[in-house]
């Protein structure tokens, strides 16, 4: 990589690193957003024309926020002075204190420590006020940084669309008056919950397709600056965790073939192609997450015991009787009947299909796909074979995608 | 910021609660009026005493009835000057229509900032 090309590399690694924190501070500070907005994409700008000449500052952020708190107060003065003439009020005296900027400014910056408002911005995204759609939207383009296309490519939505969705939703916020704010005492563990399920649906949108990996990987890097933020929260941890793992057998989930990508199953993956590292690193957090939740304050919630489960799946040799009982805890926890149907998958390597079946029969889940291909599997495992082929057959009707068909069409002919 | 509270009522409400519920009922709305905030509002006498006044082609229509048969009978409103729609809510979690079945609308006022 020549000089120029990693100047630009770190630069664009400065803008991704940076968006969010100098987005919040310009929200924090002028609360609206789309002042912030401009005056944050104007600072980049002026960083993109001036940084590979002069070299990135050592304090990137705090030159950013300077330099758009300026931009934006330029642009303050600037509509109040047409508001001014429009109104064809006679020129008044410019307020006290407000010296000229002018643009010779940028070069002094203020380097004393700028609050981190990301938190306060993440938690205004994802406030329940808005559709989930909304606060994934916001979500993605305020603290991920990423451009209303990237976010419209990633939910294969038309730009257009994608552009009015976060339109109507900075609309919503600044007229109904969603605050920027972390939710005091009571209210925090629901909106932090409301905040850590918009993330993991991210991931999931990411994980569950092998055409979007960005999204997993932006799912993990949200999840990174959540874990810095509220570093004493097991269940921010424990997201994280339960990220990382899953994330770690990304390259062995799916394999190709001529019909396309296929799904592979756990115990057929190749564990030599798994990220050990990533591996290591979720189960180190999911170790300080359990700690906490020790403490006689925490509790167990469902991201530490779901990233619990997913570090004794990567095990050599899979304790299913510990698994079960996972499940069980998070059946306990969430009410869940699709967290039943999970724990059903485990009993039947714990305890045999039969005992498995019997949880599966008490469960009523008929639209749901997975519930008709568990029974279907546990059925055949019986040597019930017609009314497996039939279990079968009803999940193939509620499948979506194609690797999931041939998957099952398989299974029809096989049984 | 300024908010309307609007309260939407379950039909027949009034009904199932007993008279006693129903006066300990009204006097918490009585006083909400002094929660911090509020600054205006009013009950509304039921559907059955409406009328709606509206335009059929050019001839003024006026009927005996509420606007649309709906599941929910809008039944009156708080008006509330909060700081945001979290103190907003706070105030609308209070009032009685929401532990009854009804549902309470936070809806922003516009006002001369706008």
């Amino acid at each position: 990589m020549g000089r120029e090309d990693r100047s630009a590399a770190l630069i664009e690694q400065v803008f991704r690193d940076e968006w969010g924190r100098v987005l919040a501070s310009l929200i924090g500070h002028f609360g609206d957003w789309d002042l912030a907005e401009d005056a944050a994409a104007e600072a980049f700008a002026i960083a993109a024309q001036r940084w590979p000449s002069d070299g990135v500052p050592d304090h990137p952020a705090a030159w950013l926020i300077t330099t758009a708190r300026r931009r934006a107060i330029d642009r303050l003065r600037r509509d109040r002075v047409l508001a001014a003439k429009l109104r064809l009020i006679a020129a008044a005296e410019p307020p006290a204190g407000e010296a000229r900027s002018e643009n010779t400014a940028e070069d002094t910056v203020d380097t004393s420590p700028i609050p981190d408002e990301r938190l306060e911005l993440v938690f205004m995204c994802c406030h329940p006020a808005l559709a989930v759609e909304a606060q994934v939207a916001l979500t993605l383009r305020a603290v991920g940084g990423l451009s209303t296309e990237e976010i419209a490519r990633a939910f294969l939505v038309s730009p257009e669309t994608m552009k009015r969705r976060l339109t109507r939703a900075k609309s919503k916020i600044k007229v109904a008056g969603i605050p920027f704010g972390v939710p005091s005492g009571p209210q925090l563990p629901e909106r932090l919950g409301a905040i850590l399920a918009v993330v993991y649906l991210i991931f999931n949108e990411g994980y569950g397709d092998p055409d979007r990996p960005g999204l997993a990987a932006e799912a993990i890097r949200l999840g990174r600056v959540l874990a810095g933020l509220l570093p004493a929260q097991p269940e921010v941890l424990g997201l994280l965790a339960l990220m990382l793992l899953h994330d770690s057998r990304r390259e062995t989930r799916f394999a190709g073939n001529e019909h396309g990508q296929d799904l592979v199953l756990l115990p057929d993956q190749d564990r030599s192609r798994w990220d050990w590292r990533q591996i290591a690193e979720g189960r180190a957090l999911l170790d300080r997450a359990l700690g906490q939740a020790a403490h006689p304050a925490g509790r167990t919630g469902p991201y530490v015991i779901q990233a619990a489960i997913a570090s004794l799946q990567a095990q050599e040799q899979l304790d299913w009787p510990q698994i079960s009982v996972l499940y069980g805890k998070l059946a306990e926890l969430t009410g869940s009947p699709v967290v039943r149907l999970n724990r059903a998958v485990a009993v039947a390597e714990a305890d045999g299909p039969a005992a498995a079946l019997a949880i599966v029969d008490q469960l009523d889940l008929p639209d749901y796909q997975y519930w008709h291909s568990t029974r279907a599997e546990l059925l055949r495992r019986l040597g019930r074979r017609d009314e497996a082929r039939a279990a079968f057959r009803r999940a193939l009707d509620l499948a979506r995608t194609a690797p999931e068909r041939r998957f099952l069409e398989r299974r029809i002919a096989e049984s | 910021m300024q908010y309307a509270l609007l309260i939407y009522y379950k039909p027949g409400t009034n009904e199932v609660l007993g008279a006693d519920e129903a006066e300990a009922v009204h006097r918490e709305y009585t006083e909400l009026k002094d929660a911090p905030g509020i600054i205006g509002g009013a009950a509304l006498h039921p559907v059955e005493t409406a009328t709606t006044v509206r335009l059929r082609g050019d001839q003024l229509l006026v009927t005996d009835g509420p606007f649309a048969d709906t599941k929910e009978i809008f039944a009156g409103f708080y008006l509330l000057e909060a700081d945001d729609l979290d103190r907003a809510t706070e105030i609308a979690a209070r009032i009685p229509a929401v532990r009854l079945g009804g549902s309470v609308e936070i809806r922003p006022v516009v006002t001369d900032q706008d």
